[in-house]
């Protein structure tokens, strides 16, 4: 009697498998175009990474370090850190996790940042990307790794996918809200004088948005980085496969080394990218 | 005063003759809520913004608003926060859009047009100021003033030319390579004055301009303000919470109560003849002496004496009605000053001076006049320095009438209306 009657059974497992199998039966080619851009991009960032040797890479962490957070201690500690990460032996997998990291970021802004605008100026587009992004953020990332795997293969590309769906939530939100909280009188000024929607976007409300936008990206890039272990269960070379495999060996050390190796990656980028939103910002306070 | 007035009088009687209509509001209503539209029949408009609410569950902005502008007029509309101001003038430039009613400017219905025919209307005919200035934080100075020109689709370099203009006229040259943040508030407001008249509008919209300045700035502004519509004498329609602001400024004023006018009129108007309890209330603690004129109190003179009449004529007649002075008039009507009994009976004895036929300069005091617009509170100062009535002065320096006293202070009595009526 307390338990729910098992005649009720809506078969929702069984409709989503059937919408794969016709996806992946009938857009294969979709897939395959999807993948292959995909991929390109990934290549071009690990070309550059790969190819920019240690004694140059360490030296420009120490200016971005220096010359964008103007303090020259944050400049000794990134080329510090980085250094670390060559003597653990990790540097060409910091590189590939870098390119991986790169490249997810690249989309979901491409993707993110025009859904942002589009929530930002349609309440009912808001309404309904509202959840969908509750649900790339809450659902379990191994629910989507095993389509994105049986869509585009074992490797960088699915986990790519993997890192869109779960890192881009935060720069849509923040490009909804960012938009929304514009000044109402900078947009009326601009309306006032005639100005069209496209006008009012570009001219007021991305400019005005821009600090809260860039928060966004620094969130989005750090939850890409947070994804890097997840992505190499499918294939992602980098020092997520290294985390994986040394909890695979019981490696206590070699785990820790290359999750260490992951935080400083993780440090370098967010003060980096943070002071970019920063730099934004300082134009944009208006005087109340 | 007496100086700037003639050019006054010539600009306000040139609108009242030309009376050409710029605005015109019929039957507006805004309401928010889901039957908007059936709120705006006759059934509703006879019941209060608060019973339309319990009733229908429907919030009503404006009710049944109409009044019309004329092309030069200083307009003002003023009411306490929630009455609907703010949302009345965003109506006429569309930025909201109304429930019902027509909104003519220029002979256009705007609330007719189309997205793209608004645009073109909006940058061809209005400017506005906000009450936050509404500026672009991320650009300069130069850029913001030059905002609507671009929007307008000028070349670079026109825009910059026209908006350096227009700083210069809002007295902010040397500041246009700075950023909004950099300046305070006044200049700030300064900037959003010059992108607004950049774009050489008929009509200028402010929405509490002068709101969000400090007291003393605010009076500057307002000065300030005051010269430049001199030389430029826009169409303006201005939106304040402040009764001092509006009576200095204005030539009318529409009062706003719960989204409907409680009254329209001239600032004398509305501070001494109140149309209802509301605005009686309102302008309560309004100082008389900053909206009567000297024309609207001043009398006949009782006692006039005409230069060629001669001392001793004069002197009679001064015994006769008891008076020890009066002012002289020359046949043009022209006042020469003042004389009095002491002042005659000396030259009546001096055997030279007594021959003389006319009440000449030796005899005559010149004493400052006024005009009959003048307020009261500029005749403070002559009340106090000299004895007599005050002459009001009327086209060529002719006499009108005088301004006496007792009447002024009668006038600006706090009590008035309540005992002396």
């Amino acid at each position: 009697m307390i338990d729910f009657p098992e005649i009720i059974r809506i078969p929702l497992r069984d409709w989503i498998d059937e919408i794969m199998s016709w996806l992946l039966n009938n857009l294969e080619t979709f897939f395959d175009a999807v993948g292959w851009s995909i991929l390109q991009v990934m290549l071009g960032f690990e070309f550059v990474f790969t190819h920019i040797p240690w004694f140059i890479f360490i030296p420009l962490a120490f200016l971005g370090g220096w010359r964008m957070l103007k303090s020259l201690s944050s400049g000794i500690t990134f080329a510090l850190m980085l250094f670390l990460i060559g003597t653990f032996g990790y540097w060409e997998m910091a590189m590939q996790t870098l390119s991986l990291v790169s490249a997810s970021v690249l989309f979901s802004l491409l993707i993110g940042i025009p859904t942002g605008i589009l929530m930002a100026q349609n309440n009912r587009a808001e309404s309904i990307i509202k959840p969908v992004l509750d649900g790339m953020q809450t659902m379990p990332s191994f629910v989507y790794l095993i389509p994105a795997l049986m869509f585009f293969g074992l490797g960088r590309v699915p986990s790519v996918i993997a890192t869109i769906i779960y890192a881009a939530p935060p720069v849509i939100r923040l490009t909804n809200v960012g938009i929304r909280t514009v000044n109402p009188e900078a947009v009326e000024a601009a309306k006032a004088f005639g100005a069209k929607r496209k006008q009012v976007l570009w001219d007021v409300q991305m400019p005005l948005a821009k600090p809260s936008i860039m928060v966004g990206v620094n969130q989005t890039t750090m939850m890409a980085l947070a994804m890097v272990v997840i992505g190499s269960m499918i294939g992602a070379k980098g020092l997520g496969m290294e985390v994986l495999l040394s909890i695979n060996r019981i490696e206590v050390g070699r785990g820790f080394e290359a999750g260490i190796s992951i935080v400083f990656l993780a440090i370098i980028i967010d003060r980096l990218t943070f002071s970019l939103s920063e730099r934004t910002s300082q134009n944009n306070q208006s005087h109340e | 005063m007496d100086q700037g007035n003639p050019l006054v009088e010539e600009t306000a009687s040139a609108v009242s003759s030309l009376s050409e209509e710029v605005v015109r509001v019929e039957g507006l209503w805004k309401v928010y809520g889901r039957e908007s539209k059936r709120i705006t029949s006759d059934k509703y408009s006879q019941m209060s913004k608060d019973d339309i609410r319990k009733k229908t569950g429907n919030i009503v902005g404006l009710k049944d608003v109409s009044f019309s502008i004329s092309k030069g007029e200083f307009f003002i509309i003023m009411g306490l926060s929630g009455s609907g101001k703010s949302t009345l003038i965003r109506n006429l430039i569309r930025l909201i859009r109304p429930t019902t009613g027509r909104i003519t400017i220029n002979g256009v219905n705007i609330t007719k047009l189309s997205e793209n025919d608004l645009l073109e209307f909006r940058k061809k005919t209005f400017g506005m100021v906000f009450q936050n200035y509404g500026l672009l934080p991320h650009l300069t100075v130069l850029d913001n003033a030059a905002y609507g020109l671009k929007v307008r689709g000028l070349p670079k370099g026109k825009q910059y030319a026209k908006a350096m203009r227009f700083l210069e006229t809002v007295g902010l040259s040397g500041w246009e390579d700075y950023y909004p943040n950099e300046l305070s508030g006044g200049m700030q407001q300064r900037v959003g004055l010059a992108r607004a008249l950049a774009n050489d509008p008929e009509i200028l919209l402010m929405d509490e301009p002068f709101s969000g300045l400090d007291p003393l700035i605010r009076r500057q502004m307002q000065d300030e303000f005051i010269e430049i519509q001199d030389k430029l004498n826009k169409t303006i329609i201005f939106v304040t919470h402040d009764l001092s602001e509006a009576l200095k400024l204005g030539d009318r004023i529409a009062i706003l109560h719960d989204g409907e006018i409680a009254q329209i009129g001239t600032p004398e108007e509305i501070v001494t003849v109140p149309a209802d309890s509301y605005v009686q209330e309102f302008v309560q603690d309004a100082s008389p002496a900053k909206v009567v004129t000297a024309g609207s109190i001043m009398v006949e003179p009782e006692v006039l004496l005409y230069s060629w009449e001669g001392p001793r004529t004069a002197l009679s007649i001064l015994k006769n009605a008891r008076r020890s002075g009066a002012f002289v008039v020359d046949k043009k009507g022209i006042l020469l000053g003042v004389t009095n009994i002491n002042r005659l009976e000396r030259i009546i004895e001096n055997p030279v001076e007594s021959q003389t036929k006319r009440i000449d300069a030796s005899a005559i005091t010149k004493i400052p006049s006024v005009s009959e617009d003048t307020i009261l509170e500029d005749l403070f100062g002559i009340v106090s320095a000299n004895p007599y009535p005050i002459p009001v002065i009327g086209e060529n320096r002719r006499l009108v009438g005088v301004v006496r006293t007792d009447d002024i202070f009668e006038t600006i009595s706090p009590n008035r209306g309540d005992q002396n009526d």
